[in-house]
This record gives C-alpha cells, sequence and structure tokens, in this order.
C-alpha cells in the first residue's frame, strides 16, 4: 500500500515538474490547472502521510529508522503546497519554475521514502 | 516580463526574492530543511559515528538559513551579507568536497557538502555560484531612488 504510493507520488511529482517547468519555458505563470494539478499531488501526499502513520502506530518498523521516516513523510507533505504559495506570490515563468523544482525535490524525497521504508 | 527583478518593498528595501530570486530561496529553504534536520537526527543519535562530518552539516544548514533569511529580507545590507555568506558557502562545498575525495578516511559518513555534493543533485555546488551571480545583478545602480 504505502510502496504504491509512493511510485504513484514520485510520478506524480515528476509529472508536475515537466508540466511547470514547460510553462517556465514558455514564459507562462502558473495558471488555475497547475494548481489543481498541484492540490492532487498535495492529495495523495496527505493519503501517504495518513497511511505512514497507521503502519507506524500498527507496530510497522522503517528500515532506516522511525525518525527519519517521519522527517521524510513531513517533508513530503509540505513540500508541494509551499512551492504552490510562493509560485502565488510570483506571477511570473519564475513561479513556474519554483513548482517545477519543488516536484524535483518532491521526486527524490519520494525515492528516498522508498528505501527507508525498505520497499 | 521576465525581467522585472528588481521590485522596491514599502520600506523602500531592494527586492531580491522576485524573479529567480524565488527560486534560488525556494531551493535555500529545502537545503536548510535537508541540511539541519539531517545533522539533528545525525548528531543526536550517532554523534560519536562521524562528528566531523555531522557537525559540518549543521554548519552548512546554519549558512543556509542565514542566506534565505537575507534574501527574504532585502535591501542593499542583506546583499551584501548574502553576498559574503554564498562566497563562504562555496568555499566550503571546495573544501570540503575536496577534502572528501583526497582523504575520504575523516569521514565515515556523507556530510551535506561530500563529494561537491553530489548526493544533492550537486545543488550544493550550483546554488551559490548562481546565487551570487544573481544578486551582483540585483546591486542597485548608482544613485538610483
Amino acid at each position: 500500500m504505502l510502496d504504491a504510493l509512493t511510485i504513484a507520488l514520485a510520478a506524480a511529482a515528476i509529472v508536475l515538474a515537466l508540466w511547470c517547468g514547460i510553462a517556465a519555458y514558455r514564459d507562462q505563470s502558473t495558471k488555475d490547472r497547475h494548481f489543481l494539478g498541484m492540490a492532487v499531488v498535495t492529495l495523495l501526499a496527505t493519503v501517504q502521510l495518513v497511511v505512514g502513520i497507521v503502519q507506524l502506530a500498527r507496530g510497522a518498523k522503517p528500515e532506516q529508522g522511525t525518525v527519519i521516516f517521519v522527517a521524510y513523510l513531513l517533508g513530503a507533505f509540505a513540500c508541494t503546497p509551499a512551492a504552490g504559495f510562493l509560485s502565488l506570490a510570483e506571477r511570473t515563468r519564475w513561479g513556474s519554475a519554483t513548482v517545477a523544482a519543488g516536484g524535483v525535490v518532491l521526486a527524490v524525497l519520494e525515492l528516498r521514502l522508498y528505501d527507508i521504508w525498505g520497499g | 516580463m521576465a525581467v522585472t527583478d528588481r521590485k522596491r518593498t514599502g520600506s523602500g528595501r531592494t527586492r531580491l526574492i522576485s524573479g529567480p530570486g524565488l527560486l534560488l530561496v525556494w531551493l535555500y529553504g529545502v537545503m536548510v530543511v535537508g541540511a539541519l534536520s539531517r545533522s539533528a537526527v545525525q548528531i543526536s543519535t550517532d554523534f560519536g559515528h562521524a562528528p566531523l562530518a555531522y557537525s559540518l552539516s549543521a554548519v552548512a544548514g546554519v549558512v543556509y538559513g542565514f542566506i534565505t533569511y537575507t534574501l527574504v529580507r532585502g535591501g542593499e545590507r542583506a546583499r551584501r551579507a548574502a553576498l559574503v555568506c554564498c562566497a563562504a558557502e562555496l568555499a566550503g562545498v571546495l573544501v570540503v568536497g575536496t577534502w572528501t575525495v583526497v582523504e575520504p578516511s575523516a569521514f565515515p559518513d556523507a556530510t551535506v557538502w561530500s563529494d561537491y555534493g553530489i548526493g544533492y543533485l550537486f545543488i550544493p555546488v550550483l546554488l551559490p555560484v548562481t546565487a551570487m551571480l544573481w544578486l551582483r545583478r540585483a546591486a542597485r545602480p548608482v544613485g538610483a531612488a
């Protein structure tokens, strides 16, 4: 369950990064549709956070330690909204570039999460 | 339209986080969280294993934190302070990076700056260079109000 979510989130994050990267390349700011995409990614990250915590509560032990696992879960959860709010304040291509960078960061976090959990 | 770089805040400080500056702040923010949380976990759980590496990660995190703060704050003095810190950061990455390559035995575990930041997509070495270019460009023209 958690592994599937992690992989899905990594894929979604890369798609978001490409999508907003294209917007930045075309000199466009983030539009409503991009924010919808960020909302979907954030929703997935929220589900991942909840599932992860439930698994821990049930006594599961992440391979590389509970503290690191929770830290990465929280980081992954906060990543997209943080980038989204920044891009709200910067209505130029650089707002899009920021969200694109956020997507790459999230993808990296998910890869690390996969290892930490011990997929 | 991308070059509306130097706006003024209400208080008259040069804004450093418009345009490309925003992307820089975002990446610096990520590095702050990454470096500080990493070193916090490592120092609190296993400091004896690699004290030098973990301390360096913490120092890197603090430097990143200060740069992020100066960028967000804006203004000429903050810009200069950020420039100095970016130079220090670049020196840190280069020195520590070289050190880890030449003498890996000093570092039983990786730091943020190991191998020039390879574990962080080389962001630690690319970021200060980009930031310094940006900060130089954001310099206030002489005599401008």
